[in-house]
């Protein structure tokens, strides 16, 4: 077995092989056959390849997108103007919870992860993720968890108290029925999903790089992942642990009184504890967005990262300070005035990390030879958009401000500029810059710089107004207002306005959809681009790369000598990895991964019958539900036993690749 | 390229048109920006400051950012285009510009911070006045309770969803609410201030500008959020001593037989069983005190204004006008009805 290939130029990048005639079957038939799924339905629900997975976690999240925007629009509708009836409180506040659900824990989260499960193998050169299994698991969950909120909106049962849940309101007393049951099992179940996902990928990250590939040469966006995915682990437990106890709070045959004041709860407790997580939450959305817009400043300003350990170290300091700063969502309660101070400067201190990533990419425009296509005009508007939320960011981090526009429409202007500005515009630079990688074909240029501007123009006129309609008093999360507030002109405004944003959503599926058969061919690498995945094929064969990359250096398509080695020596017709060091990238072992497998799909049936039974249904069903989780987890683990695929030694060669 | 061009300028020109419309009527009543007391006024005006600042910052940025997009955009936008290869002299001169960027920042965040403290501190001098006029507010579903303190228990008076203060006085509200959480938010005359089950807390104002100011409950809680407002009313302090002189009395004693017939109609009904009446014998505390109900200018935590017939349509039909509102239909004729009115227009 050798280590490397002699140096061959670009066989990473080159097509396979004609299939030869003679019976020889060449290295990418092998390679088809070992990492093909199953045909036919049993192969689509058993896949376990990442590709096929990050995928899904797009589609999915882009569809519960739609959902939660056109319960938007409902909204705006509903708003237009004063005393409307044209939804009722009932139906309003269900709409508004479910809209702000949905966004935060089954659009903004997955589909950031979803990139992630589909982009990372590709840029770190290897065949997939360390536990496909695992990642298979992570999406079913997702998905019940997503369908268990939206099967419930549709049987009346949707939860009414704000995606935040805030108790009492959201208690035994003040919530009887369903509807916030649904809400706290499936963002437990949502949860389980996030961190088998956030596992997943950083494991990848740490084992699997390409030889060569230290941790300080790999692309930003793998960065942001990795800091992501470590974000997820250290907020989600907080909710989990803030909606199971409120969940025992509500089951009947429990009623614990974790948050009933009168019985010796106490009601801030929750508070802290969604906070806790849901103001990192906000930050797991936004740094993974940081990562595209990184890879695509590289890519359209024709130039190196600048300052690349400082933006690596902003990202890093943004997850830290991030877990610092909760209670500025809280300066309305009764908190001390050390703990309004305290976080009042993490909240302005977080600014300074983003000011640097901000000018680190400034200096990159500054610097480099800007090309104006699609998913750098998203850039463009990202930068726009964004600065105008940050900066209204700082008004809410100060105390004495943020109490006057605290819970108003000033703070749900401020949010959609930070998060669909934030996270919303580049991810859809995202989509334009990636698509021609996962299709093969590119997105309609004109289709989407007009796109482009109707989205721009749509989220201004409706967002913009509320930072007036807040100041001007009018409240968050209010069905109706009445005529003498004089709030009718902006509403109507920003009604309009989104209809504007949604015809732009509406273009850019459009655009997607016709451009799958009607695009121009893409090629390997359309863009010229730097990182590793402009290596593998469009779309990328089921393995990837026909031979693993190595790397010397951050831009390797741009740096890299056309002599490269490629890794030789993995066992063909075994779904083998190359397993490396966590630092340095050194070759350690050779791993065989899990092949396509149904018990992902019954063990999330397993959890998902766990939180939904037991909360919504009778506390039991935990009890049957855990027996039933037992048995299928040791099948899990028994039949990875079988498995012969041990890891193998990897041959002590290794200077050979790293000269 | 045009095109998107054209269409960003056009965007742009909505967003500035958007700017122009905010310039609309306002209601000034219920606004921060139009301040009538403190801590408000001092929150106004270093809202101004920080906002002018941050408009410099954010003309700054966008000049940085679409500049070298337009102008130093490539010329061959259709040719492949080799990576521009960054000399390290000129990287470590950018390396100092994006510094001083940084270092600039952080400043600015330092005076916001300082800004924050002192207005922090002059909103928590209000609170260590000596001889503040206490008002005790409690957060109900969907309505706001008001009880006017006292050392002498029987000069407490008991109102709803409307607020008497003097002016340049300091008023202390010490919040609570029984059931859900809610927010005390009158814009005009500062910012909020929860009000949490089992943690009750206070809130000091000073009244600056005579005027009735709106507000309305800021915290989610539950069905009729939108319809919890309440009327902030500046008085000189000659006023509000004759007015708490009257609200301190009992109620009106019915005088024609009609509004006797009302009063009956008032204690023999469920009214009695959520409302009381100083006075009479109806003293229950679920809903508004009825005692100066007449004085009131809105029914409905502000969403009715007070006449004979809204007031009707009100003891009807609550659950048209406020779905959800733990007031019950009522089944009256329209005798009772009358009468009932009739009984509690006279309770001035």
């Amino acid at each position: 077995v050798s280590v490397i290939d002699a140096p061959t130029p670009s066989t990473a990048t080159a097509p396979p092989p004609a299939v030869r005639s003679s019976a020889a079957r060449s290295d990418h038939e092998i390679l088809l056959e070992t990492w093909q799924r199953p045909p036919g339905v049993w192969g689509w629900i058993t896949t376990t390849n990442h590709k096929d997975i990050g995928l899904r976690f797009i589609v999915t999240a882009m569809v519960f997108f739609c959902m939660a925007g056109i319960l938007a629009l409902l909204m705006r509708i509903q708003l237009a103007r004063p005393e409307n009836r044209f939804l009722g409180p009932d139906l309003y506040n269900q709409f508004f919870t479910t809209h702000g659900t949905a966004m935060m824990f089954l659009f903004a989260v997955p589909v950031m992860e979803g990139m992630g499960i589909y982009l990372v193998p590709l840029m770190i050169g290897t065949r997939n993720v360390a536990f496909p299994k695992l990642l298979n698991f992570s999406y079913y969950c997702y998905l019940f968890s997503g369908c268990a909120l939206f099967i419930g909106l549709f049987s009346n049962t949707g939860p009414d108290a704000g995606w935040f849940a805030y108790v009492p309101l959201a208690g035994p007393q003040f919530s009887p029925g369903h509807r916030m049951d649904v809400w706290s099992q499936m963002v437990s179940l949502m949860e389980v999903s996030s961190l088998a996902g956030a596992v997943d990928i950083i494991t990848t990250i740490f084992k699997q790089r390409a030889i060569g590939m230290s941790l300080n040469r790999m692309p930003l966006f793998v960065w942001t992942q990795l800091i992501t995915a470590w974000m997820i682990i250290f907020a989600m437990p907080a909710v989990m642990l803030g909606s199971t106890m409120l969940s025992m709070d509500r089951v009947l045959h429990i009623g614990t009184h974790f948050y009933n004041s009168s019985e010796g709860g106490d009601v801030m407790l929750w508070q802290h504890l969604f906070w806790f997580f849901a103001h990192p939450e906000v930050y797991i959305i936004f740094v993974p967005a940081t990562g595209f817009v990184s890879a695509i400043i590289e890519t359209f300003t024709r130039r190196k990262i600048f300052g690349y350990t400082a933006l690596v170290l902003s990202a890093s300091a943004t997850a830290f300070i991030g877990f610092g700063v909760w209670v500025h969502h809280m300066f309305a309660t009764p908190i001390p005035q050390l703990g309004e101070g305290l976080f009042t400067a993490s909240s302005l201190m977080i600014v300074i990390p983003n000011s640097i990533q901000m000018f680190c990419w400034l200096a990159m425009l500054w610097t480099g030879r800007v090309v104006l296509k699609t998913p750098m005009i998203y850039v463009l508007g990202f930068i726009a958009i964004f600065a105008i939320g940050g900066l209204s960011g700082v008004i809410l981090a100060s105390v004495q401000m943020d109490l006057q526009v605290h819970d108003t429409m000033f703070v749900v202007a401020h949010l959609h500029y930070v998060l669909i500005g934030g996270a919303v515009f580049p991810l859809f630079g995202a989509f334009h810059y990636w698509y021609p990688k996962v299709t093969g074909r590119m997105m309609d240029e004109k289709l989407g710089l007009i796109t482009f501007a109707l989205l721009f123009i749509g989220f201004n006129m409706t967002f913009w107004p509320m930072h007036h309609l807040g100041l001007h008093g009018m409240t968050r999360r209010i069905y109706t207002y009445l005529p003498q507030t004089h709030w009718a002109p902006m509403n109507l405004t920003a009604t309009i306005g989104a209809f504007i944003l949604g015809t732009g959503v509406l273009l850019l599926l459009v655009n997607m959809f016709v451009s799958l058969r009607r695009g121009k061919i893409a090629g390997a690498n359309p863009w010229h681009a730097p990182s590793l995945e402009w290596a593998a094929l469009s779309p990328p064969p089921v393995y990837n790369f026909l031979r693993l990359p190595t790397v010397q250096s951050r831009d390797p398509l741009w740096s890299d000598p056309p002599d490269t080695p490629v890794v030789q020596g993995l066992e063909l017709n075994k779904r083998q990895v190359l397993v490396t060091t966590t630092l340095d990238a050194f070759p350690d072992h050779r791993f065989s991964l899990a092949s396509d497998s149904i018990i992902p799909l019954v063990l999330a049936m397993c959890t998902a019958y766990f939180w939904l039974g037991a909360g919504i249904f009778n506390p039991w069903h935990a009890v049957w539900a855990a027996i039933a989780f037992t048995v299928v987890i040791a099948i899990w683990f028994w039949t990875s036993r079988w498995s012969k695929n041990k890891p193998q030694p990897w041959p002590k060669r290794r200077r050979v690749v790293m000269s | 390229m045009k095109t998107a061009a054209a269409w960003t300028a056009a965007g742009m020109m909505s967003c500035a048109a958007g700017t122009c419309l905010a310039q609309a009527p306002y209601n000034d009543t219920q606004s921060a920006m139009m301040p009538a007391g403190n801590p408000a006024g001092d929150i106004s005006a270093l809202w101004w400051r920080t906002f002018w600042l941050l408009t410099a910052v954010y003309i700054i940025t966008m000049v940085l950012a679409l500049l070298p997009a337009w102008r130093r955009r490539s010329r061959y936008p259709h040719q492949p285009l080799d990576p521009v290869e960054p000399l390290p002299a000129s990287e470590k001169r950018l390396g100092s510009v994006v510094g001083a960027g940084v270092f600039a920042t952080t400043v600015i965040l330092f005076i916001l911070l300082v800004g924050d403290f002192v207005v922090g501190n002059k909103a928590r001098a209000l609170g260590r006045d000596p001889d503040p006029l206490i008002i005790e507010i409690t957060g109900h579903q969907w309505w706001w309770e008001v009880r006017y303190m006292d050392g002498d228990s029987s000069k407490i008076v008991n109102d709803a969803n409307e607020i008497h203060v003097p002016i340049n006085r300091v008023v202390r509200f010490e919040l609570k609410s029984p059931d859900v959480i809610h927010s005390f938010w009158v814009p005009n005359i500062s910012g909020k201030k929860d009000l949490i089950p089992g943690h009750p807390t206070s809130l000091s104002v000073k009244a600056t500008h005579l005027g009735t100011y709106w507000g309305q409950c800021a915290e989610f809680c539950g069905f009729q959020h939108a319809k919890m407002r309440l009327a902030f009313i500046v008085q000189t302090p000659e006023e509000f001593s004759s007015w708490t002189t009257a609200a301190r009395s009992t109620a009106a004693a019915p005088t024609t037989d009609l509004q006797k017939q009302g009063l009956q109609v008032f204690l023999g009904r469920t009214c009695s069983t959520c409302h009381s009446i100083q006075g009479t014998k109806a003293g229950a505390r679920l809903g508004p005190d009825l005692t100066h109900i007449a004085s009131r200018a809105t029914l409905a935590a502000g969403s009715l204004p007070n006449s004979m017939g809204h007031l009707g349509g009100w003891v009807i039909d609550p659950q048209g006008i406020k779905p959800g509102v733990h007031m019950p239909q009522q089944q009256l004729s329209s005798q009772d009805l009358q009468a009932l009115l009739e009984y509690l227009e006279n309770l001035k």
